[in-house]
């Protein structure tokens, strides 16, 4: 029971440990505070789910973790404790931006997912050729090299007809296919994390399934990490192994998604559970977070306390005892 | 909470005070609507602001340098009525170029709204109060004098006048034609629309200065100088509507689909009734926006063009006719102030891209005013 | 592509016919026509000319003719390579333009690139350092750039190049070299003449070409493609150039067709200030002496020239984006 502090050397166990993490945004009206003091752990080898409604801040650490932020953003306090397989541990937040290692992080190490495959794909080069880019981006190979093993994994995320395929333009695909050809991108260079920012959610539902199931057989074949950012339940019950609640910018809970999904105890967690429809008993109005809420203080800041079972959840002292912990 | 009064006051303006915040916010645009406010009334009333006529010569001053304004004197006295020192003259024996260098013996004091000159205000009134002059004895020239010794400074004021009208009324009549072809194009469609496109199309496609210049040079020698004036304001709106006309037809394209003007449809409007009371309201803001960005255009062919000798001529007299004088190699460097007019057209233009890039914005905050 | 571009070359035809009507109408529209004005000089000299004279000379010019049977015979001849003849300067209007078509091409087509050569780095810069020191400056540089009249800028440069090198500014070769053959001398003064007529048109497009790059630069700058490049590990420079600029660069390229007549517009002025033997003057001269065949030829040839100039971006627009060529 103790908390979770920026000294903490990075656990074997971690791939990503996340402290303290604050990022501001300067805009007209002034500042805003995107995110403040969030910390929670991604373990290695596992999927590890934020979730929270939009404007709660997953997007945004997604892009602090990649380095992404970009002016009037910035990123205020905090580490970003990163271990890939076979270097150093070393703090993403802390290296200047000369560091071979950031061109490393971006694409090599850790890659990203994007929710909108419309536009996150550049519309005059080839999907082949933006493939293989990101191979000639981190590997010492020829060009032929690089776009055989771009037609390798086009091949696993699902695109038949390669020959053809490759040499097409990203508007003559669909948006289910696009979102494979990005998931194609991001996974090429095999990293060690991947992060997916809400992949599915400008897609159909059916194409959805598709997508979340080659996501998973995938990560089953990679044996990657994966942070996976959605607001979707379902989706978290159904892939995840870790599950991250956020909201305002903060994490409110943490802990497996045994644990926060069946014994929520943050009273905001508690809202979202009860607000999947399916869990109410049919017929009755299905509950909205700021029922289940009411009138309790959410909205307080307290810092995150690691409880026995190893969850870890940001409530007032007095609450924690009222769930008999010291 | 007082963001959130803040937030409800903002949904209770109306779109126009919207547009007029955010306008106020552009600094330069504010300023540029200023001066372009102070320059047209100016023009306006420049037989009284200017101390001389377009005609009246001064024979001891001819290709004059411009003249100081002063306060204090040689002597080192302050006078609270500020004065300009008369000129005085000697020929070069070599270049028979007239020098004129500054006499402290000839002190002429300037009266303000004071008689001088008699002339006609707008051809109606009677008048000879100027508001500024040297009176019976003396002259003051602020601008210079040019080859016949007439006064700049009057000449550029009477200039502005017929220059920075021509501007004006050729984009009213640019904006006829464009919303009229544009629109129509735009709501008919069919072949109407095929016959504006094909026609902005080549007319988009045609070097404008050398049309102009065609266009002018048939003008026929025989007109009045306000044939002339209208004849080339015709020939600027004639290469000018297209553009505006394009806009307006796109703008057209897309409202015809929208729901309240389907619904106008429905209803049994008639079609001039949805253009005029519908279609035109949403996006008359932004045809402001256009207009005033065309205004430079404007002004800047009349000024080409009359530079040329193709265009206005003399005795009118226009930004463009002035800088005619300064055309040749010597008349730059003996009499580099014939250059002024020049300085008054960028400053106006300046103004107007300023102005008109600041309404756009206003009117439309998410443009970046790139085309696609 | 391939049908892309026959579609395109053909219909470029229906646009230059029209475009041709509009000429001969233009050149038609003052009072008088090619005889009249030669003859008014005639008669001012003394030379009485009988009616059936007259008539016979107008005969010669197919005067008599109604104007669509004129104008058929004028574009018929213009098109199979014969322009007809400028009483003016007493030549055939095919040497004139030879001579003098070429210069103004030339300076155009040097302008065009000065104007690239100074637009794109400045706009790319402007955009990327948004609101900086710099991007301030060179806003400012242009806000004047857009409003000063060309042919005052070529005054200016007169006037300074007078007073701080002492040198006339003017004319495309110095006076030893106007009338020598061409020799590597030769190109050398016409070269070192060149810069001033390629500076001062240049500039008249510059500002305005700055200012799209920026802005179409600036819309690309935060699209999901480039964070996705970023993400992917793509060098700064490189992802600069290939992904927003690449990009950006496409509506640029498409201003390839307001920029000509810009240009050409702006090269008929600042040749008559700079005293230039290029069509501008010429064409002025012709205009106010209702020289027909010239003026309608120089008309045409100008109209051509931004035709193709047009035809030629729309082409490499097709060629630098994929959207469009599939279309």
């Amino acid at each position: 029971m103790s908390e979770l502090k920026s000294q903490d050397a990075i656990e074997s166990d971690n791939i990503l440990q996340v402290r303290n993490l604050a990022v501001e945004f300067h805009t007209e009206t002034g500042r805003t505070k995107a995110l403040q003091g969030v910390s929670f752990d991604v373990p290695r080898g596992q999927v590890t789910a934020i979730i929270g409604e939009s404007g709660s801040g997953k997007s945004v650490t997604a892009s602090a973790i990649m380095r992404l932020i970009q002016p009037p953003g910035r990123v205020t306090a905090g580490s970003i404790d990163f271990a890939p397989s076979g270097s150093e541990p070393y703090d993403v937040l802390a290296l200047v931006d000369k560091d071979s290692r950031l061109e490393q992080l971006r694409g090599d190490h850790i890659s990203m997912v994007f929710q909108e495959p419309m536009t996150a794909l550049a519309p005059v080069y080839t999907v082949g050729n933006q493939v293989a880019e990101a191979i000639l981006c981190h590997r010492e190979v020829s060009k032929k090299v690089a776009w055989d093993e771009a037609a390798n994994m086009l091949q696993r995320v699902g695109i038949d007809d390669l020959q053809r395929r490759m040499q097409q333009y990203p508007f003559e695909f669909s948006g289910g296919m696009r979102q494979r050809v990005v998931i194609a991108m991001a996974l090429v260079c095999q990293p060690d994390l991947l992060i997916c920012d809400e992949p599915t959610t400008a897609l159909d539902v059916t194409i959805q399934a598709e997508i979340l199931t080659l996501i998973r057989q995938l990560k089953g074949e990679l044996n990657n990490s994966v942070l996976f950012i959605t607001h979707d339940i379902g989706v978290v019950a159904q892939l995840a192994d870790h599950v991250v609640v956020m909201q305002g910018g903060r994490v409110l809970e943490a802990g497996t998604v045994r644990q926060v999904l069946k014994q929520p105890m943050h009273p905001y967690s508690k809202g979202l559970m009860a607000a999947i429809p399916g869990l109410a008993p049919k017929g009755q109005r299905l509950a909205t977070v700021a029922s289940v809420v009411g009138a309790t203080d959410i909205t307080t800041a307290y810092p995150l306390t690691r409880l026995a079972d190893g969850r870890q959840i940001s409530l007032s002292p007095s609450q924690l005892k009222a769930f008999g912990h010291e | 909470m007082s963001e959130v009064s803040a937030q409800l006051q903002a949904r209770t303006l109306s779109p126009r005070q919207l547009v007029w915040l955010r306008f106020k916010r552009h600094r330069l645009a504010m300023a540029s609507g200023y001066f372009l406010l102070f320059i047209y009334t100016v023009a306006a009333f420049c037989e009284f602001v200017s101390p001389y006529g377009t005609a009246w010569r001064n024979v001891q001053a001819i290709n004059a340098p411009p003249m100081r304004v002063r306060f204090v004197d040689a002597q080192g006295q302050f006078h609270l009525r500020p004065f300009v020192y008369g000129y005085d003259m000697q020929v070069d024996d070599e270049t028979w170029v007239r020098e004129y260098t500054e006499n402290s013996q000839k002190r002429y004091p300037i009266y303000f709204v004071a008689r001088g000159e008699s002339y006609q205000l707008w051809n109606l009134f009677a008048a000879e109060r100027h508001l500024f002059t040297t009176g019976e004895q003396g002259y003051i020239h602020l601008f210079g004098t040019d080859q016949l010794g007439r006064d700049l400074f009057s000449r550029v004021l009477y200039g502005a006048r017929v220059s920075l009208s021509i501007g004006i009324l050729g984009v009213l009549l640019t904006l006829f034609l464009g919303v009229l072809l544009g629109g129509l194009a735009g709501y008919v469609g069919g072949l109407l629309d095929r016959a504006v496109q094909r026609a902005i199309e080549v007319l988009q496609s045609l070097p404008a200065l050398p049309l102009w210049m065609a266009l002018s040079a048939a003008l026929p020698v025989s007109w009045s100088s306000l044939g002339v004036y209208f004849g080339i304001t015709i020939i600027l709106s004639l290469l000018g509507w297209p553009a505006l006309a394009r806009q307006v037809r796109g703008k057209f394209l897309s409202l015809r689909e929208e729901d309240f003007v389907v619904s106008a449809r429905m209803l049994g409007a008639s079609k001039m009734r949805v253009i005029f009371k519908h279609m035109l309201p949403s996006f008359n803001s932004h045809l402001i926006a256009t207009a005033t960005l065309a205004v430079p255009g404007m002004i800047l062919g009349e000024t080409a063009l009359s530079f040329l000798g193709i265009g206005l001529r003399p005795p009118v007299v226009s930004w463009g006719v002035l800088m005619q004088q300064a055309q040749n190699y010597q008349a730059i460097v003996l009499t580099p102030w014939l250059l002024i007019p020049g300085l008054f057209v960028v400053l106006t233009v300046m103004a107007f891209n300023l102005l008109g890039d600041g309404v756009r914005d206003a009117v439309d905050p998410y443009s970046t005013g790139g085309q696609s | 592509m391939k049908t892309y571009i026959a579609k395109r070359l053909l219909g470029a035809i229906p646009t230059l016919i029209f475009i041709s009507m509009i000429v001969f109408v233009v050149i038609q529209l003052p009072p008088g026509d090619i005889v009249t004005s030669p003859l008014d000089r005639m008669q001012s000299q003394g030379v009485e000319l009988s009616s059936e004279a007259i008539q016979n000379l107008r005969a010669q010019y197919n005067l008599d003719q109604p104007l669509p049977l004129q104008y058929l015979s004028w574009i018929t001849n213009f098109v199979t390579g014969d322009m007809g003849y400028s009483y003016l300067f007493n030549r055939p209007v095919n040497e004139l333009v030879g001579e003098r078509i070429g210069y103004t091409l030339l300076i155009t087509l040097s302008a065009l690139l000065f104007t690239w050569a100074v637009a794109i780095p400045a706009g790319v810069y402007s955009a990327v350092r948004q609101y900086s020191l710099g991007d301030y400056a060179l806003t400012t540089v242009m806000l004047v750039g857009l409003a000063t009249p060309s042919f005052l800028l070529a005054l200016i440069v007169m006037y300074f190049g007078y007073e701080w090198f002492g040198i006339s500014i003017g004319g495309l070769f110095s006076p030893e070299y106007r009338d020598a053959p061409w020799s590597l001398a030769r190109a050398g003064d016409f070269l070192s003449h060149l810069w001033i007529p390629m500076v001062v048109v240049g500039l008249g497009g510059t500002a305005s070409t700055m200012r799209i790059l920026r802005a179409n630069l600036l819309d690309e700058l935060n699209k999901p493609y480039v964070i996705t490049a970023r993400a992917k590990g793509v060098k700064p420079l490189k992802l600069l150039v290939k992904y927003p600029l690449r990009i950006a660069i496409n509506p640029f390229i498409s201003t390839i067709g307001f920029l000509l007549p810009t240009l050409i517009s702006g090269e008929a002025i600042v040749s008559i200030v700079l005293n230039l033997p290029t069509t501008g003057p010429a064409l002025v001269q012709a205009l106010i002496n209702q020289d027909m065949y010239l003026a309608g030829s120089f008309l045409m040839l100008l109209t051509i020239l931004t035709i193709v100039g047009m035809l030629i971006s729309d082409l490499l627009l097709a060629w630098a984006d994929p959207r469009i060529r599939y279309e």
